[in-house]
Order: C-alpha cells, then structure tokens, then sequence
C-alpha cells in the first residue's frame, strides 16, 4: 500500500499493521525486523515510513488524571486534539504544544515536538513524567529521566527507533481562559525583526511570519506576534467548524507570482506597527489545523518543509544569507516562519537549541532540491542543523554535522538490537 | 435523569457514539456481552469526560432476561441506542440454518425483544429516544448479503412502526442507515474511501440527527441518493447484476 507522511512527499509501500487494543504487539515485535511506529501521519518527510508500519492510533485510551497535580495518563495513540477538547473546559492545557493538534501522544515523545514557547519550557520532553516502551525484544519499560536516563534521552527525539512507545504520563498545565491576549509586531526589515524578538523574549509565547520573497531593504520583513493566556475564567471550549480542501490544487497554482501575492496581502493586512487581539486556543495554536487537508494545496507530487536552527551567535549573519539565496532563487514559501528558541535540552537527537529556526514549506518540484544542496551548506557553515520530523531528503553527512551525540544513538541502538529491529526510511538514509 | 443506554456496545460504532453523548454530557450504560470486557473502555470515557459509565451484562439473543436487564437498571435511561450487528457469512448461512437464524434473531429478533420493553416504558413515561441502527443493506436485497439485509430491512420496518405507534406519546424514533463504514465487521474489505465514514463520522451524524428529533438518516448523507439510484433500477434489470 502507498502511504507517505504529511507532506505527500516521498510516497513508498508500506505493509501496514493496525495495532488494536486486542493485538499482540509483542509478538509482531518479536517477528518483524525493519518495523516503525506510525502515529497520526503528521510527520512531515519519511521518518514515519518504512517497510513495516504499525499504525498505533487505535490505541487511544485516556487512563486516569490527577485533578490536583495535573498529571494525564494516556495511551500514545491519543491525539493532542483529544486532550485539549476534554481539559480546556476544566481549565488545563498542555505545557508544551507544536502547531498542530493533531499529533499523537506517542509522536509528540518521538519527535520531542516545540511550540512557540520554547524559549520559556523547552521542549515536549519537559513535562514527560514517564512513559512505557516496548523494546526490540518486546519486553515492555517504564522509563524517566532518573531511572534510566539513555533510555529517556534517546526516545525523546528519537524519531521511534528505540521502540514502540505505549503510554504516557505527562503534566498538563493550568490556564484560566481559553483566550489569549496577542500583540502584532509589524518589522520593516531582518533587524528590526531580531530586535523586536528579543524586546518581547520574556513573553510566554512567540513566533514570527516572514516574507521570504522580500529583497534589499525589506529582506526579513514579518510579523512578530507574541501572547500569554487571559485570566477571564472563559473556558469554553467551542468546537470550530472545520472547512477542508476538497482536491489537490494544479501542481502551478502555487508560483512566484501567487505566493508574493498572499504575502504582500498578509503582511499588508496588518496596518498598525503594533497591534492587540483577543483570540482563541484554535486560532493562535493551531491557525491551519481550520483548514482541513491543508497539504492539498501543494498539488498532487507534495511539499516538504525546510526547517533548520542556528545558534544564537550566527543566527543573524546566517539568515541573512540565507534569505538572500531564497529570495533570489524565486522559489516561494507563503509559510515561513521564524522563531527565536531557548536552551537545548539533553536529549540525543531533539532538534532545538538557542538560537533562531526558520521553516519553510516548499512544494516538490525537480530544481527544489539543488536549492536545498545551496542552502545545506550555508546552514552548516553558520553551525546549524535540521529537524527530522520535517525532513525527507538531508544527507548523512549534512544531517550528522549538526547533532554531536549521532555516536552515542547510534551506538544504544546497536547495543540493544533496535537498529535491526526498528527502520524508517529517513533512519537508513541519514544512517542512525 | 441523564442515562443514555447503548445496546451492543462492543461494536466500533457504538463505542463512538459511545464517546460522543459522554463528550456531551451524557452518563452511559453499556449494555454487550461479557461486559467486563468494556471495564478499559468505560474507564477512558470517564478520564476523558468525568461522566458516569456503567457496564450492564445482556446478551441479545437470551430474550428471555432482557425485562429482568431492563428492570435492574436502577436510573431508566432517556433514551436507548441499538448498534446490534452481525454481517455473518451469506453462503454459510445459505447451507447452514444455524448461521442464517443467527444473522436473522442478533440483526432483528433480539433487538424487537429488548425495544420492545423499552418502548413500553418510554411510551408510559411519555418521554425518551430510540436509536436504532439499521443498515443500507436492508434497502434492497443483492445476493451477496440478503439474509443480513433482510434482517435489517426487517428493523427497518419495525422501527418504522414504532415511531407510528410512540409519536402520540412524544417519544422519538430514529433510524440510522449506514453505508460502508470502516470497522471491525468490513476489516479487509476493499472499501471506497468517498463512499466509506468512520465510525467518529456516524457517531456525530447520529447525535446531530437525534438531538434534531429526525426520523431517519443515512450516513454518509450520499447513501440516500445511492440506494435512491439502487432502488430504481427495475427488477428484471437487477436481478442479472453483481453488485
């Protein structure tokens, strides 16, 4: 069966195993080599696919909650989506959330998933108390940071190539709104950008939109938009009703001229150089969540999504350049967004590290690639690197470059026979 | 009084609607044999929800109990939902009558027996709603499945008339005719995925149908205009079609 991950690009066979409460994992672990865990597809390359794929979705069973302490035990199946619909009511949101909500439990520890908070709580990794694993040779582990701490660093981030995770406690936290007060910050140019990013670092949550077709003088233009919770005690979580892209788009609706289009329009929209908005969880999260098969707009051969980190000391220098490259190659991204992150955290293969990130999506087209080649090697020169989730074309030696623990994951695997045991397409590829 | 009971509980379908009244604000009974099997599952609604969920041990086709399982509930539901289904194998039970009487008694009988009761007592208190999921099989019989599609045609017709007979006393009837739907009865089949819902998608069609106070819906909503077709092709032209 073809499957591919969210971006549409590449896409493979697959056998395909659907884990249901009743199926005997242990055994299909135990007699299937070269197998990965498959959550909600949201994965945006290959790290999802792979010969053997075991869809863990059904596998969603909320276990208990701790009203006091804020502690959720879930089955890895569970979508974030789940969580927020039952417990924004009640007044809890998760500590940590990437820009969708609909990512399983499982993935959000497979791909140590940020959100625009990150400068302020790392990483999803932080408010993962413990979960359970199923390892190479179907015994089953409960694992957290104290007790066995490899375990913990190489899972979190690990793209699921220590196992199949099961189930989860993680720590929700408390909101008193389901409202967000934000602030739009309009910026002429890269700088004024970085400054305005670090004006408003102090705020919970951050995250930039940048016109990456803008050149000379307006290069790094975007809106800043920053925001923390209300405190209104309006917890009504209502459910949006969903509008979906019914058909792929013709492969050329996208082109330079459209997407300088919506960029103009999108910057243009925003008229004050700095404005207030009341909005909700939905809307400041989770903006294309609304937009249902969103992929679909890319056309029938994909996109894939750029995303890299430089350090804090580059991160300038480096986009600069980096921007310059894109712009003059014409190839557009109506998404492309810029956010400054906090301390890496421990874990082997998690992604952040201080400094700025920028992503951007890219519909498949045969020239895309050899831009990527361009902009690999300005990103390794500044001393960055890319995120797996994303990612479905890094090299191995582009990707090893970036992550000084590679040895140390690779080694683990090899000691306890997950290297055989547990394959994606992206795991042969960029050789972990 | 907030009980919302749902029969055959075990089936993909039902666990969804299950999981549906719970988002709503609705306690459950569940109602499957070997109930005790649904302790997890009962479990996750409550952890989800905070609603109150109760197992109740009935077997369908062991008519005989259904009033003492009916009486024992202690709080009598506002409404009951019936997601019984057993697809069983045609050419078996075209040889076998022990496989056809199943198909027929868990797919009509049973189901008759325990609404049955239950409509006696919606219709005496003058309140409560009837969910009864049926099936576009029962729209017209193909070779393939018509000892299934009979049955169901047959519940069909039944619900029908208990919808005639409760409209006086204020009591709703609903019938719900699923198309394909992608669950544990079709695994394997090769299913068109336009046509095919999952079991979340008639979950929410029936709540929003029954919440409406309908009468009847398919779900997907192309199935009506579907079986409309199906049903209009003359007999002498179908009878000599596989589909």
């Amino acid at each position: 069966m073809k499957c591919s991950g969210w971006g549409r690009y590449p896409q493979v066979d697959c056998e395909e195993f659907s884990i249901s409460q009743k199926t005997n994992l242990n055994e299909l672990i135990t007699h299937c080599d070269s197998a990965i865990a498959f959550g909600n597809g949201r994965s945006y390359g290959d790290s999802a696919l792979g010969s053997h794929i075991m869809k863990l979705k059904q596998r969603d069973y909320f276990l208990s909650f701790d009203h006091k302490t804020g502690l959720l035990h879930v089955q890895a199946g569970v979508l974030l989506s789940e969580i927020i619909e039952h417990y924004v009511p009640l007044g809890w949101f998760l500590k940590v959330t990437p820009g969708t909500k609909l990512i399983t439990v499982g993935g959000a520890i497979a791909s140590d998933v940020h959100g625009k908070n990150h400068h302020i709580e790392g990483c999803f990794s932080e408010c993962v108390h413990e979960f359970t694993i199923m390892l190479a040779n179907g015994e089953i582990t409960t694992c957290d940071k104290e007790q066995n701490p490899d375990l913990f660093h190489a899972t979190c981030g690990g793209q699921g190539l220590t196992g199949v995770i099961l189930d989860a406690k993680i720590y929700l936290k408390k909101i008193n709104s389901q409202f967000i007060s934000q602030t739009t910050i309009k910026t002429k140019n890269l700088k004024e950008t970085f400054e305005a990013f670090e004006k408003y670092k102090n705020m919970p949550y951050s995250v930039a939109w940048i016109d990456c077709l803008a050149k000379g003088s307006s290069k790094g233009k975007s809106l800043l938009m920053v925001g923390d919770f209300r405190d209104d005690c309006e917890l009504e979580y209502k459910h949006k009703h969903q509008v979906s892209i019914p058909f792929n788009f013709p492969t050329w609706s996208l082109n330079n001229w459209s997407v300088s289009a919506f960029n103009w329009i999108y910057y243009h929209k925003v008229t004050e150089k700095i404005s207030h908005q009341k909005v909700d969880i939905d809307s400041f999260f989770y903006p294309l969540d609304a937009l249902g098969n969103w992929n679909r707009i890319y056309g029938k051969n994909g996109f894939t999504q750029y995303q890299f980190i430089l350090p804090k000391e580059t991160s300038y220098e480096g986009l600069d350049e980096i921007l310059s490259t894109i712009a003059e190659s014409g190839k557009g991204s109506f998404l492309a967004v810029l956010k400054l992150y906090g301390k890496a955290n421990d874990n082997w293969l998690s992604f952040p590290m201080e400094g700025y990130s920028l992503a951007l999506d890219f519909k498949v087209e045969p020239e895309l690639f050899q831009l990527f080649e361009v902009l690999d090697k300005v990103v390794l020169k500044y001393g960055g690197r890319f995120y797996l989730a994303k990612d479905a074309r890094v090299s191995k030696e582009v990707f090893e470059q970036g992550y000084p623990n590679i040895e140390k994951f690779r080694e683990f695997r090899k000691k306890n026979h997950m290297d055989i045991k547990f394959q994606s397409l992206q795991s042969k590829r960029v050789g972990i | 009084m907030s009980y919302v009971l749902i029969v055959g509980a075990k089936s993909d379908i039902a666990k969804a609607i299950a999981r549906e009244y719970a988002k709503h604000g609705y306690d459950l009974y569940l109602a499957a044999r070997n109930s005790a099997e649904l302790a997890d599952f009962a479990n996750d609604i409550n952890v989800r929800t905070q609603r109150k969920v109760k197992l109740v041990e009935l077997d369908i086709l062991a008519y005989q109990s259904h009033q003492a399982v009916y009486d024992s509930l202690e709080e009598k539901p506002l409404g009951v939902i019936t997601a019984v289904g057993y697809l069983g194998e045609q050419k078996k039970a075209q040889v076998n009558f022990d496989e056809a009487q199943r198909i027929l008694d868990t797919n009509y009988t049973g189901v008759v027996s325990f609404l049955n009761i239950v409509a006696n007592d919606f219709e005496q208190r003058k309140s409560g709603f009837i969910v009864g999921i049926s099936s576009v099989a029962g729209e017209r019989g193909r070779k393939s499945n018509y000892l299934y599609g009979s049955a169901k045609a047959a519940l069909t017709a039944y619900l029908s008339g208990l919808r005639n007979r409760l409209h006086q006393a204020h009591v709703q009837v609903l019938t719900v005719k699923p198309g394909f739907v992608a669950t544990k009865m079709t695994e394997g089949m090769d299913l068109p995925k336009k046509l095919t819902a999952t079991p979340e998608e008639v979950a929410s069609d029936i709540f929003s149908a029954q919440q409406k106070g309908k009468n009847s819906i398919y779900t997907k909503w192309i199935w009506k205009y579907i079986m409309l077709v199906i049903k209009l092709i003359p007999e002498w032209k179908f009878k000599g079609m596989s589909i």
